[in-house]
């Protein structure tokens, strides 16, 4: 068995992989205890996946709670088993998700035994949660790909909801408020900019300060606006745009493409961002004054310019991201609405490791983990909703200390850059 | 170096040590540098940050206000009015401020009941940033140092008076000291960004915090919204100047407090590992000092600071945990420090300034109807005059000196 196991090629040490397939074995006996002898012998789950719109209406699926929750557990036991007999090398990151996967759903299986559970709504709230994760994750990703820390994430959200609340209702246009949130999400990243490259503040210190400074003024200027001027708080919401044959197919089309703009430009901005940073010119040189910025000066860049550049984007992403609650979702401004998803944002964008795909999918995993949290007490699940509340930060605290994966964060973020 | 006010010069500069210039170089850019500080640094920076502050606060309540914002919109025609319009709306508002902060002995109490948590979060705060590292969690380990202290005050109650206070108080710096640990811990084993994991800890804090006030442990017999038991009346802090003022004995722990961290860091072979380690962690290194060790114990350290003002906001002041038990402290602990410039004195003294700023919102709010957040605006445009002296040396055309630049903090993600 050890001869098997020496030499993996994936870079993890073999006691690692011992570890992880006993983590696994731990992961399958949850299911067992849990969720196939939790569930009494011929209960059915119902899972609901038709909105009732498509071509063609897929039938509820009903599965045996008992049956399936073992068939789960058997899986992940045998993946453990594999994973210490011989390990998955570099393909054990996969597998760890699909054990993930398999302990997700037997516990989805458990939690709607005798019941029926709205699989659609469940999934499409999940990609609407993640909409100002992945934003907001983007503007991160933009900023620190070229060597600048944005823990500012969750002011410029605050500010921009906000200024986007109050310029649509001033001028009754969804669209001008829009603008008007991306561009004091610009602002912000400017100042930001400002403090970090041209005085050389601690970019920290200078992200805490405009996270401070956002929730301090928004408060000071919601208390002070719209308690006598209330019609200035009511900018409405954008519509559901409904994409022509797409929004048709079975369970994808009402979950991804029949939403508002906002989720179509997140699309477009996790492609376009992705492809931008590691397929063109632009992304190489952001990388190189994000790894190594004199190399990067020596060879002509404008080292200052390119991350003057960068944060004013992520500003203006991270106001997207902003605009989106009150714009998007909610119609309204409220006091501290973001309530820390900035930082949820932060987790994701180390979590997917400051990559724009990685960011996205880190932001769906935390957004189910928030939709789920919030159907438990639907479900009259006995677990406290705030240890799901919990995930994203546990996780991000187990990624940057290397327990699962070691999230390698750009060689020169935070470095302030002088020219010799 | 020759200055006398200046306790730091009188110890070797830990850059005596050999190493070669590019490590001392990252390591200056990734610590605090510690020494060169000159009166100029010390009160006059300060000081100017404050007044620009105050000054941009007050533009924002000129520009917010809608009476005044009308008669600057018909500048053209009554110059005059516009500008004595906004300077009696920022006197009153002032003015009321400082009245309910210092305008009577009752005033006074309560300014130093709100300044008194304040100085455990700033030295905490500061201790991190000594030993080079920056701890954003103070308001996690606040909370959960509030927990534990809160559980020591309502379960000893066979202790007499003083013995029960002191156990409240050392629980409360435990339960900080714990969550603290945490990222001093993962930073010594395995690198982890401590600005990372104390932002993270503070939500897990925060959210298990939540969980716990609804458990059978905490919540008061008889309620059903998320409140603890009150602590045994053996474990208040005494008032220090009878029931009628809240001021209690918290002060004084403060007080004390803030003297003994000057002594560990100053005057303490610990406290010259913890400076030596923030300025330069190779150097420190290679003169066979344990780092991670450091930054271990100077976590804990900070965390239990942090806990401590937890349980002192909990024994001398509210007797219980709730929902919206920490108004920010964590945050302001952080402009604290940065106000008070890492020293422990310093930290004394910008508790005390933001106290008279804390407790006298209230009473602004009350006169002239300017919300209190005015206050959080203030506290943001402060840090940032802190954080950028050069930003400050501009505005007041100050001459600038090579000392006063070492001083800027800096810090990285990558490790």
């Amino acid at each position: 068995m050890s001869t098997a196991a020496a030499g993996l090629p994936g870079g993890i040490s073999q006691k690692r992989a011992r570890v992880l397939g006993l983590v696994f074995i731990a992961l399958s006996l949850g299911i067992f205890w849990w969720f196939a002898l939790g569930s009494e012998s011929g209960l059915s789950s119902t899972f609901k996946l038709s909105s009732g719109n498509e071509f063609v209406t897929v039938p509820d699926l009903s599965l045996p709670a008992r049956s399936t929750a073992l068939f789960l557990g058997t899986i992940a036991a045998f993946l453990g088993g594999l994973q210490i007999a011989r390990g998955f090398g570099n393909k054990t990151y996969l597998v760890l998700g699909a054990v993930v996967l398999c302990f997700i759903l037997a516990f989805l299986v458990w939690a709607a035994r005798d019941r029926s559970l709205n699989m659609l709504g469940m999934l499409s709230s999940t990609l609407l949660r993640a909409v100002p994760l992945t934003l907001g994750a983007l503007s991160g990703v933009l900023c620190e790909r070229a060597g600048v820390i944005n823990i500012a994430i969750e002011g410029m959200m605050l500010t921009a909801a906000f200024t986007g609340a109050i310029a649509a209702s001033a001028i009754g246009n969804l669209w001008i408020g829009l603008l008007a949130g991306i561009a004091s999400g610009a602002l912000l990243g400017l100042l930001l900019a400002v403090l970090s490259i041209r005085y050389r503040v601690d970019q920290i210190i200078g992200g805490t300060v405009i996270n401070i400074f956002a929730l301090g003024l928004t408060s000071y200027l919601s208390a002070r606006v719209f308690s006598s001027y209330q019609n200035l708080n009511s900018p409405g919401r954008f519509s559901v745009i409904e994409i022509p044959l797409l929004s048709k197919i079975p369970i994808i089309g009402p979950i991804f493409f029949s939403n508002n703009i906002f989720i179509y430009l997140m699309y477009a901005l996790v492609a376009v961002i992705a492809f931008a940073m590691f397929r063109t010119r632009w992304g190489l040189r952001v990388r190189a004054v994000g790894e190594h910025p004199k190399a990067a000066d020596t060879v002509g860049i404008k080292v200052l310019r390119v991350r003057y550049q960068n944060v004013v984007l992520g500003g203006m992403v991270a106001g997207l991201a902003g605009a989106y609650f009150t714009l998007g979702s909610v119609g309204r401004f409220d006091e501290n609405m973001t309530a820390g998803r900035g930082f949820i944002a932060l987790a994701a964008m180390i979590f997917g490791r400051w990559h724009p795909v990685g960011a996205f999918g880190a932001a769906l995993l935390f957004g189910f983990a928030d939709s789920l949290q919030n159907k438990l007490a639907i479900l009259k699940v006995p677990i406290a909703s705030e240890f799901l509340l919990m995930a994203p930060y546990l996780v991000t605290i187990f990624v940057v200390a290397g327990v699962v994966g070691r999230a390698r964060p750009p060689a020169a973020d935070g470095q302030p850059y002088t020219k010799e | 170096m020759n200055d006398p006010q200046n306790p730091k010069a009188k110890e070797p500069p830990s850059t005596d040590v050999p190493v070669e210039e590019a490590v001392a170089e990252r390591a200056r850019a990734a610590g605090v540098a510690t020494q060169g500080l000159d009166w100029r640094n010390v009160i006059l920076v300060p000081t100017l940050a404050l007044l620009a502050g105050l000054f941009v606060g007050a533009l924002v309540m000129v520009f917010s206000d809608p009476d005044t914002l009308r008669s600057w919109a018909s500048l053209g025609r009554n110059p005059g009015k516009a500008l004595s319009d906004s300077w009696t709306l920022v006197y009153e508002a002032y003015s009321a401020l400082f009245k309910g902060s210092l305008g009577s002995p009752r005033a006074i109490s309560e300014t130093i009941v709100s300044a008194t948590p304040l100085i455990f979060a700033g030295l905490a705060v500061a201790l991190a940033f000594k030993a080079g590292l920056f701890n954003i969690g103070a308001e996690g380990q606040l909370l959960v140092g509030a927990m534990t202290s809160v559980y020591a005050g309502f379960t000893f109650d066979f202790l007499p008076g003083p013995v029960h206070v002191t156990a409240a108080l050392i629980a409360g710096f435990l339960g900080g000291a714990l969550w603290g640990f945490i990222p001093g811990f993962l930073k010594a084993r395995t690198g982890a960004h401590e600005v990372i994991v104390t932002i993270m800890l503070n939500y897990i804090g925060l959210l298990f915090v939540n969980f716990l006030l609804k458990s059978e442990i905490f919540i008061r017999s008889g309620r059903t919204d998320p409140i603890t038991k009150p602590v045994a009346e053996s474990a208040k802090l005494p008032p220090l100047l009878g029931a009628e003022y809240r001021v209690n004995a918290g002060f004084l722990v403060a007080l004390a407090v803030a003297g003994a961290i000057w002594w560990l860091l100053f005057r303490s072979t610990v406290g010259f590992r913890f400076r030596t380690v923030g300025t330069n962690p190779n150097a420190a290194l290679y003169a066979g000092m344990s780092v991670g060790g450091t930054y271990i114990l100077a976590m804990v350290l900070s965390g239990g600071l942090a806990g401590l003002a937890g349980a002192s906001q909990l024994l001398g002041v509210q007797y219980s945990v709730f929902p919206g038990f920490s108004s920010g402290y964590g945050f302001d602990a952080i402009a604290l420090a940065l106000l008070g410039r890492t020293h422990p004195g310093g930290v004394v003294m910008a508790a005390l300034l933001f106290g008279v700023l804390r407790s006298g919102a209230t009473g602004m709010q009350a006169a002239t109807s300017i919300p209190v957040d005015i206050i959080v605006v203030i506290q943001a445009l402060v840090i940032v005059f802190m954080a950028a002296p050069e930003l400050v040396r501009q505005i007041f055309r100050i001459r600038a000196d090579k000392q006063a630049e070492q001083d800027t903090l800096s810090a990285s993600w990558a490790t």
